[in-house]
């Protein structure tokens, strides 16, 4: 019943110069998505990927399940020492995210061309 | 739907995750009939889907031979949901989640359903059944909730 959770990896450069990685994320987001989330976002070599963009551009429907793999996702990438930002999130899933405080963990921004810009 | 009395819909939904989204798509039809606005629509969207998903996975304990109801009573100025299960109701609210404590590990990433039904609707309520079970949550949102 839910749409399946896919993920692709992009790799950018931000006018900073700076190598930066974006996670694209398409479908649900929901307790099915672990690894189309946590595992992408783990098989980055941790090494080189220092920045990473969340793309959420092509994501209708995240739930509390789907956010939990966020924080997790960010909690790793604390632990790891890298930079998390998000783009591409509809209005209402930008509130719900600054609601539950991921904004004090990672940038939310409307677009990738301004998250890339705030790298 | 501008003369709008009293209009009841109810849904069944099995108790199997992803189902939440046919309750979410039935209550955002009805409160667009209602003239909601878009953003108050998504709110109730993800209030409801979150009910849902704790009917399913905790009242009902993704026992499929149990199913889930959904009653959508529509007013002239709100539009009230319950979403019924079989289970014994909760024993206590959770704390509201702290993004601090989950990102240190002292909590659980998980459980914020709860505290974004109570955020994104006028009204949450959660009502434990009598018999021990046809337990409920009722949510309210207002129609005129920019208004006063």
């Amino acid at each position: 019943m839910q749409s399946e959770t896919k993920s692709r990896v992009d790799q950018l450069t931000a006018p900073s110069g700076h190598p930066v990685t974006v996670l694209r994320f398409e479908g649900d987001i929901a307790s099915t998505s672990k690894d189309a989330v946590l595992g992408a976002f783990q098989a980055l070599p941790k090494e080189t990927t220092k920045l990473v963009l969340l793309d959420f551009t092509g994501v209708d429907y995240i739930n509390s399940s789907g956010i939990a793999l966020v924080i997790q996702l960010l909690i790793e990438a604390s632990n790891s020492g890298q930079k998390v930002s998000c783009f591409g999130l509809s209005a209402h899933f930008n509130k719900v995210f600054t609601m539950v405080g991921i904004t004090k963990y990672s940038g939310l921004f409307p677009t990738q061309a301004e998250a890339l810009a705030a790298l | 739907m501008n003369e709008l009395k009293t209009t009841t819909v109810e849904v069944r939904l099995p108790t199997r995750m992803g189902y939440e989204k046919v309750a979410m798509s039935t209550a955002a039809s009805v409160a667009k009939l209602m003239g909601f606005p878009d953003d108050r629509v998504e709110d109730l969207k993800t209030a409801v889907a979150e009910a849902c998903i704790n009917a399913i996975e905790h009242g009902n304990r993704l026992n499929e031979k149990l199913s889930v109801g959904v009653v959508l009573r529509a007013e002239s100025d709100s539009l009230e949901v319950k979403v019924i299960d079989d289970g014994i109701g909760i024993g206590k609210k959770p704390a509201k989640p702290d993004i601090d404590r989950k990102m240190h590990g002292e909590e659980d990433p998980r459980g914020m359903g709860m505290f974004l039904i109570q955020a994104l609707v006028d009204e949450a309520e959660w009502v434990a059944g009598l018999d021990g079970k046809s337990s409920y949550v009722r949510l309210l949102i207002k129609l005129d909730k920019d208004a006063g």
